[in-house]
């Protein structure tokens, strides 16, 4: 079992069960392979966003979790939220307002990225590949919302991370710029080879994300 | 929604020991209170409990009159407080004029009490602004009348004083209730429903209010009934209040005459909770006869009087801090100045350089104890909203009653017994001593001042951080506490401020022999050197102040290419 696990790549969704009060709220069991998405679609209170909190380890208390949670074969239960390098998009960017844009990017820029020079070229190149060169010492809150969604997308891929997590992470966006978006992250996605747990009520992120789709009930 | 961290290193230990060092004062000090008043003092070698010191205690002349005028002092200038903050809230809320009347708050509320009470009595004075601006013409007075104005025998200055340094701080407690519980909306509904503003304010917002400000309301009654600075300015000599009494018998150098000091403490504590209990009923039968109120549903009217007696009522209120402060300034650049002219006949810095050169050393020891305290007060709070955050060790309600302890037993209860003990160990009272004792008040301050704030943080930015793989330490130090910078540097003026403002702990922990800007004005208040005390009340006042003009300063300056935190 443990030699099947060491080759197992992707995020593992195993018997997955979350319950508050005796009352069962979410049952998955699932794989996400590298570069796949996996979208959860329900209505508020169905859930969706306690089982992103049980992946990033950051779930109430009050919830009772049975099953695992496996990351490229790593075991994420029991692991603090900064450990699991399950990196997180929310459906605000979050960017942190006392910071400039590029200093947000290094925030998030691996510590394997050592040296000053290496890690501000690493930043400003990140910046280029989302057309948002020069805006290393831009101050967050001037940026247009399209523009903080990919400041914030470059900062969690900077993470390097070995998943990646979406808490209706469009819905704020206007329109046409939400599809310019949507395909942007999933691009970069799939180009890092990461596997994507996508948590929405939008019908059209489901269509976008194409792939799998479960559904939660409301309870 | 947060998952708690399994508690491991420091900060777990942090609210326990925040507790310990708030607490352990107060409790050590109520028994070494408590055994004098039953006559065991090993220092002088009384070591046979006896209730003799109780006794000795009510066969002086003035005991009777010093109890009367604690608790009437006490719970009028309470009364009129509250009545004041509701009056003006229930009349104003939501106007412009409230708005204006918001931001002259912190800056009155920081005032030390001893440099208010000095500058009312600048002006009420026989010889007081006040009297020269009517006199001749009015009052046909030459000279200053011979009346008791300032430490009337009924206590009145002493409540006036009291009344203008407590409607500040219950109005903004006031407000910090508003927010809480839609009163914007109830106003809206039951103005909707025919009901004139203060009829509907005081029908479906003041009741939620008070739930909120009871606490405080408790605190301003405690104090108001054992307060020993501004009642040694301001109020009456023969008899004092009681607090004020057992501060001069704890001066006294008969040892003996600590047993009837520790005596006059226990009475204190057992009159504060007598009032506070009393307090508590008059609640119960006010809000019954509000739900009656209530119930036969008048609409209300006369709202124009109301409002401009409101209006006039605050605005007196806060005109007599101002104008006082005013008057010290006035004083302490005053050539001479003859009754009843309203200015001096000239202004001169002799004043200022005859008592500036002795302003630095008690300037720099007020410094050194305000920063140590606020310092020790700050990261014992920063550390137990850290330990709530990470580990959900949170304060029940019961917790904040325990931050409110310190502050509704009476200073003058647990103080004398803190220092008896001291010197029955042989503790060496020193600046250290009174820095501790400082924190016990500055703690609470700071707790409540940078509670609200620290857990209104939008916590998804700990939770992308972790995800960015940040650990708690680094989420703390390089995003929590930076984006609060502002509510963190106020937390730190309101709690210099306090510290600024302490006279008793100062005085009865450092034994008399650490001087602050506070000690050495009151000091001043039986001398009548009206340049010097207006010297020191300004020095007080602007080591009270600076700190948040600090406050406001530093964030701008910090974040200032930062937009969504430059005006935070």
């Amino acid at each position: 079992m443990a030699d099947a696990r060491r080759d197992e790549t992707g995020l593992v969704l195993d018997r997955l069960r979350i319950a508050i009060g005796g009352t069962e709220l979410v049952a998955v069991d699932a794989t996400v392979r590298p570069g796949e998405v996996l979208t959860v679609m329900g209505p508020s209170g169905s859930g969706k966003s306690t089982l992103l909190s049980v992946v990033t380890g950051t779930v109430d208390p009050a919830f009772t979790v049975a099953g695992g949670v496996r990351v490229n074969g790593r075991e994420l239960t029991g692991l603090p939220p900064e450990a699991r390098r399950v990196g997180l998009l929310f459906q605000d960017e979050l960017l942190f307002p006392h910071m400039s844009v590029g200093s947000n990017l290094a925030f998030g820029l691996n510590r394997g990225v050592r040296g000053r020079a290496a890690r501000r070229a690493r930043v400003e190149e990140a910046l280029a590949e989302v057309g948002l060169e020069g805006f290393a010492d831009r101050d967050p809150a001037t940026l247009s919302g399209g523009q903080k969604a990919r400041v914030a997308l470059m900062r969690v891929l900077l993470s390097e991370p070995d998943a990646l997590l979406l808490d209706e992470p469009f819905s704020r966006l206007d329109p046409d710029r939400r599809d310019r978006v949507r395909r942007l992250v999933f691009d970069r996605a799939r180009a890092h080879g990461l596997p994507v747990l996508l948590v929405t009520h939008d019908a059209a992120d489901a269509r976008a994300a194409g792939e799998r789709i479960i559904r939660l009930e409301s309870s | 929604m947060t998952a708690f961290r399994r508690p491991r290193g420091a900060v777990p230990r942090l609210p326990a020991l925040t507790l310990l060092v708030m607490l352990g004062p107060v409790a050590a000090g109520l028994f070494g209170t408590l055994a004098p008043a039953l006559g065991v003092m090993p220092a002088i070698g009384r070591v046979e409990p006896t209730l003799a010191p109780f006794g000795d205690l009510a066969s002086w002349p003035g005991f009777g009159a010093a109890m009367r005028l604690s608790l009437v002092t006490g719970l009028a200038a309470t009364a009129a407080s509250l009545a004041v903050v509701v009056m003006v809230a229930a009349c104003w809320q939501g106007t412009r004029a409230f708005r204006a009347m918001e931001r002259l708050l912190s800056p009155l509320l920081s005032v030390p009490h001893a440099a208010a009470a000095f500058g009312i009595a600048f002006l009420i004075a026989p010889s007081g602004w006040i009297a020269r601006l009517v006199s001749p013409w009015a009052t046909g007075w030459e000279r200053p009348p011979d009346i008791l104005i300032v430490q009337d025998p009924n206590g009145l200055a002493l409540i006036a004083g009291l009344v203008a340094k407590e409607v500040p701080f219950l109005m903004l407690m006031t407000i910090a209730a508003l927010g809480q519980v839609e009163a914007r909306r109830s106003m809206a509904v039951a103005r909707g429903l025919g009901y004139a503003r203060h009829t509907a304010w005081l029908k479906t917002v003041f009741p939620r209010v008070y739930a909120q400000i009871r606490l405080p309301v408790y605190v301003v009654l405690a104090y108001s009934m054992s307060v020993v600075d501004v009642a040694v300015i301001l109020g009456p000599n023969t008899p004092p209040t009681l607090s004020v009494q057992i501060v001069r018998w704890m001066g006294d150098p008969d040892l003996a005459m600590r047993l009837r000091a520790a005596a006059g403490a226990v009475v204190q504590l057992g009159l504060v909770a007598a009032a506070l209990a009393a307090w508590r009923g008059a609640e119960a039968l006010v809000a019954m006869w509000g739900r009656h109120w209530i119930r036969k549903g008048g609409r209300g009217g006369g709202e124009g009087l109301l409002r401009a007696a409101a209006l006039a009522a605050g605005g007196v209120s806060a005109a007599a801090v101002i104008l006082g402060l005013a008057g010290l300034a006035a004083w302490s650049v005053a050539g001479f100045w003859a009754f009843p002219d309203a200015l001096p006949d000239g202004f001169t810095l002799r004043n200022w350089m005859r008592h500036g050169p002795g302003l630095g050393a008690p300037a720099t020891e007020t410094a050194i104890i305000a920063a140590a305290a606020t310092a020790i007060a700050l990261v014992l709070t920063i550390g137990c909203l850290e330990a709530e955050h990470r580990f959900g060790l949170r304060l029940s309600s019961r917790g904040l009653w325990l931050l409110y302890l310190p502050l509704l037993i009476p200073q003058v209860a647990f103080l004398p017994g803190l220092q008896i003990l001291m010197l029955s160990f042989g503790v060496t009272s020193g600046t250290m001593a009174v820095i501790l004792g400082h924190v016990v008040f500055v703690l609470p301050y700071v707790f409540l001042s940078l509670g609200d704030p620290f857990r209104a943080w939008d916590t998804r930015y700990a939770t992308v951080a972790h995800a960015l793989g940040a650990g708690p330490d680094r989420v703390l130090w390089t995003l929590r506490l930076p984006m609060l910078l502002a509510p963190v540097l106020t937390a730190a003026a309101v709690g210099i401020a306090v510290s600024v403002g302490q006279y008793l702990p100062t005085l009865l922990i450092g034994g008399g022999r650490v001087q602050t800007l506070t000690t050495e004005a009151v000091a001043l208040a039986a001398g009548g050197d009206r340049r010097a005390i207006g010297i020191y009340g300004l020095a007080q006042t602007a080591a009270a102040l600076l700190p948040f003009a600090v406050a406001l300063a530093v964030p701008r300056l910090v974040w200032r290419n930062k937009a969504a935190l430059a005006h935070g």
